[in-house]
């Protein structure tokens, strides 16, 4: 309808609003909003703006130099902020989706199992601790020493079952005459029957010699038999390497081997109490006498989880961690509001577990999977307490992602305001498409 | 109507009371300050001419705070009419700082630990030059000490609370086991090395997920191979990294760092240990390893952290030399540098009285400080070891600060990159010297050429 048409036919409408009545209606309106507008001027439009206009400035003060672009090419060249956008790529690719996928085979299994809170409760508890706290003791648990982390604790007692580790680990040749081969070691100079073997170790601290260790006595030699000690060529100050000296104790209980020319083990023996060992009727011949692999097997010295290469895989298991529970939470809500006939209608028409999940659970589901996906990829984005608290500081810069970049620029060491606001101004840019996703989403529910 | 009256009444009534109790506690109160104030100007000269507030901001806090506090209550018995206030402003005060600059309020004096905020405070002009206290501070200062505060010229800070980075730490059971003595020189450092492995304990406890302890060893062996000055030139990049002396000194440090069986976890778990777990390895009991190269906090975390007892469990002598000389014995120093942001009498008085023996005496006898001032003696430390420690210190003709510290910070102080970072792949990768180098130097450069 027209102007026209109102001033035509004023009652249709009902009586016109009086000008002045609706300016008051206005204002009154404004005087509401006021408060939140400056609030939200104040803390979120003002900061932004100024963020904005900062990123393209330099280093510290109000403001410092124009320096244009830079700051964003910066972020594109320097290989600590490259290194971080890779990282950000790598956690926006994988966690969403596994938080999902999990809170989803979470929230299923909610449903069948019998004890229902004390596993939603085990699930939902990573989430009441703090992101700082978790980092910690997640770092705790990825020690790479087994005696430290649990989880190479256990990675150790299945790795002991199969490959045991030796009785004298840490121990080395004394001298240039004995060769490590294929992880043993082997006496370089031939032996012949009657001649006397001096396999010389150390390495070996004090504490770490066999019970019952006795001073090594050299050998005289045999005919027909080959004799030698194996022990710990070290006193204090070193002694003379290669000799047997007073002080020097043997090294009992360990296996020696004795090979013949073609390399072929003939003998093997253990050491006595002073270390000493003989290979009785040896055959004529030439032989070399040397300590197997197995004596110097080094016990599992456990997974670098906090080293370069694992950790940003071990910083997302640890966040999936904490928010698995959040996403079973908000997926079995989900669940619990689905209608049931539907479900037993495709039941009843033949359909198997897994089709009724596949064909009937997860589709209904959708809205709110895509919620907590969504949720989840916002963030994912901000992600930073949790790298900052687990990783140490060497690999901090392998573990880098965006958010945390941004701190680092602007805030430590040299603050660079310039540089910090460009990383937020690219970090916004990022997150607005997945805002407007789903302020849609709002929109269409409404 | 009445009533409430009357209870305004007894309100008065009552406030009236405070307010001459108040009185009262505030007359005693002054009465004892001035007892005080006498007794004070008895022995020293109490100068009461000058007053005013000084706001003072510093890193220093628990037990180092307390300590401060005795200095500043020492400064109060000479000057009673200057109110000193401490706040501490803990790490992060680099931070606090440009933000209170920004924001114009500046403290009137702050203790800062990097050079080179100092030196960029300076080219800003926001610091005010301590011209008034050039006599005082080359009365107690060797000129290498003044030096360090010294920009354009001009005074600017005064390295109040130094220490010494140059030490080396040593497990006594561990040496003991051994066989060996305290290394002098390198070599014998090298061979004492050789025996300690042999003796089934490594030799090195390296914290490697520290960066700085990284840069901190590379420092004092350049240091001491190749002296002050050519020191201070790498410091200011005058000298490249590419450098023979960079390559050089990276090639003694690979005979530490480069021996993965003789450091304690091997070079993935040196990678993994940070300050000062490295420290209670070294010193637990059994010792995991012998030795810590790295300065004298170390010997605070080993009496919290341990139970090693000095000279029995644990001890200390000073970093091995290298080149034999006057540079053989150059100590790299850290510590807190007082800069000024206003210069009136009150402030002028409390810098100049931080220059003083007495000042540094105060603090010195509570242990964990050490000083340049060549007017203390090295009787006030409580302690044979703090002797070993912070004696070098006391007139030291060569010193050099931490290098880290001087460079532009995206550099030489930002953990996980520039030289942090870059030593770290140094320890994973000691055979890679070349290549150590030229990311040094493509970081350097890039920092030194945008550090505005």
């Amino acid at each position: 309808m027209s102007g026209a048409n109102i001033t035509a036919e004023p009652p249709a409408r009902g009586a016109p609003p009086s000008p002045h009545a609706e300016r008051g209606r206005y204002l009154t309106g404004i005087v509401f909003l006021l408060p939140a507008l400056v609030l939200l001027a104040v803390w979120l439009f003002y900061p932004t703006v100024y963020t904005v206009i900062r990123s393209f400035f330099g280093h510290s003060g109000y403001l410092g130099a124009w320096v244009g672009i830079d700051n964003y090419r910066n972020l594109f060249t320097t290989s600590t902020l490259v290194t971080a956008i890779k990282n950000s790529a790598i956690w926006v690719g994988v966690v969403p989706a596994l938080v999902t996928a999990l809170g989803l085979i979470f929230a299923v299994l909610t449903e069948r199992v019998r004890w229902v809170v004390a596993f939603k409760t085990a699930v939902f508890l990573p989430m009441a601790i703090s992101a700082f706290a978790t980092g910690v003791t997640w770092r705790i648990m990825y020690q790479q020493d087994p005696s430290q982390g649990a989880i190479n604790a256990l990675s150790r007692s299945v790795s002991d079952a199969f490959s045991p580790a030796g009785v004298l680990p840490s121990a080395l040749p004394s001298t240039t005459a004995l060769q490590t081969r294929a992880g043993g070691l082997v006496l370089k100079t031939p032996l012949h029957p009657g001649g006397v073997a001096l396999l010389g170790l150390t390495g070996i601290a004090p504490q770490a010699m066999p019970s019952g260790a006795k001073q090594a006595v050299k050998p005289a030699g045999k005919p027909g038999a080959i004799e030698g000690a194996v022990w710990r060529d070290f006193k204090p100050g070193g002694g003379k390497p290669g000799v047997l000296e007073q002080g020097e104790q043997g090294i009992p209980g360990v296996t020696v081997e004795l090979k013949n020319a073609a390399g072929k083990v003939v003998q093997t023996t253990k050491t006595d109490a002073a270390g000493d060992f003989e290979f009785t009727s040896v055959p004529a011949g030439s032989y070399n006498a040397g300590i197997g692999a197995r004596t110097f097997a080094k016990p599992f010295g456990g997974y670098s989880w906090l080293g370069p290469k694992l950790i940003t895989p071990s910083l997302i298991i640890a966040y999936i961690w904490i928010w698995a529970g959040f996403a079973m939470v908000v997926i079995a809500a989900g669940l619990s509001a689905m209608p049931r006939e539907v479900l037993e209608a495709a039941r009843t028409d033949g359909a198997t577990e897994w089709q009724v999940f596949r064909r009937v659970t997860v589709p209904l589901l959708a809205p709110v999977l895509s919620v907590v996906f969504i949720t989840m990829v916002i963030n994912v984005l901000k992600v930073f307490d949790i790298v900052i608290a687990l990783a140490p500081d060497s690999v901090q810069a392998n573990a880098n992602v965006i958010a945390l970049a941004m701190w680092r620029t602007a805030f430590s060491g040299q603050p660079n305001f310039g540089g910090g606001s460009a990383i937020a101004v690219f970090l916004f840019v990022l997150v607005i498409p997945v805002l407007a996703l789903n302020i849609r989403r709002f929109r269409r529910e409404i | 109507m009445r009533g409430s009256q009357w209870a305004g009444g007894a309100r008065a009534a009552r406030l009236t009371g405070l307010v001459a109790l108040l009185a009262a506690i505030l007359a005693v109160a002054a009465g004892c300050g001035g007892s005080g104030k006498k007794s004070g100007g008895g022995s020293s000269t109490g100068n009461t001419s000058v007053s005013g507030s000084v706001k003072f901001w510093g890193i220093w806090s628990a037990t180092e705070q307390k300590a401060i506090q005795k200095v500043i209550a020492g400064f109060n018995k000479q000057y009673p009419n200057v109110k000193v206030t401490y706040t501490s402003k803990g790490d992060n005060i680099p931070t606090i700082l440009s933000t209170a600059i920004t924001g114009g309020s500046p403290p009137d004096v702050a203790d800062v630990a990097q050079p080179g905020l100092v030196k960029q405070l300076v080219q800003q002009g926001h610091l005010k030059p301590m011209t008034y206290a050039k006599s005082a501070i080359d009365a107690n200062f060797t000129p290498a000490w003044t030096n360090l505060g010294t920009i354009n010229g001009k005074i600017y800070a005064l390295l109040f609370k130094a220490s010494n980075k140059s030490t080396l730490w040593y497990s006594v059971p561990a040496f003991k086991q051994a066989g060996v003595s305290a290394p002098k020189t390198w070599s014998q450092l090298l061979s004492n090395a050789k025996t300690i492995k042999a003796s089934g304990t490594p030799a090195y406890s390296l914290c490697g997920s520290s960066g700085w302890t990284l840069t901190d060893i590379f420092e004092n062996i350049y240091l001491r191979m190749w002296g002050a000055a050519k020191y201070d030139d790498l410091s200011a990049h005058k000298i490249k990294w590419t450098d023979p002396s960079v390559t050089k000194a990276m090639q003694y440090m690979a005979k530490i760092i480069g021996d993965t069986s003789n450091i304690v976890g091997g070079t993935s778990g040196a990678l993994q240990t940070d300050y000062p777990t490295c420290v209670d390895k070294a010193f637990s009991d059994p010792p995991k390893a012998a030795m810590v190269l790295q300065g004298d906090f170390v010997g605070l975390e080993i009496l919290q952290a341990t139970k090693a007892k000095p000279n029995t469990g644990f001890n200390v002598v000073p970093f091995p030399a290298i080149t034999p000389g006057a540079d053989a014995k150059a100590v790299e120093t850290g510590g807190d540098l007082i800069v000024t942001f206003k210069d009136d009498p009150a402030v002028e008085a409390f810098v100049k009285y931080l220059a003083t023996p007495q000042a540094a005496e105060i603090w010195a006898k509570l242990g964990g400080f050490g000083t340049g001032n060549k007017n203390v003696s090295p009787s006030v430390y409580p302690d044979a070891i703090t002797r070993t420690t912070e004696a070098p210190l006391l007139g030291a003709k060569s010193v050099v600060f931490d290098m880290s510290d001087q460079q532009p910070a995206s550099f030489g102080a930002t953990t996980g990159q520039g030289e942090w970072g870059i030593f770290q792949k140094f320890l994973q990768n000691p055979s890679s010297i070349s290549s150590i180098q030229q990311q040094l130097e493509t970081s350097a450069s890039k920092a030194y050429t945008t550090g505005k």
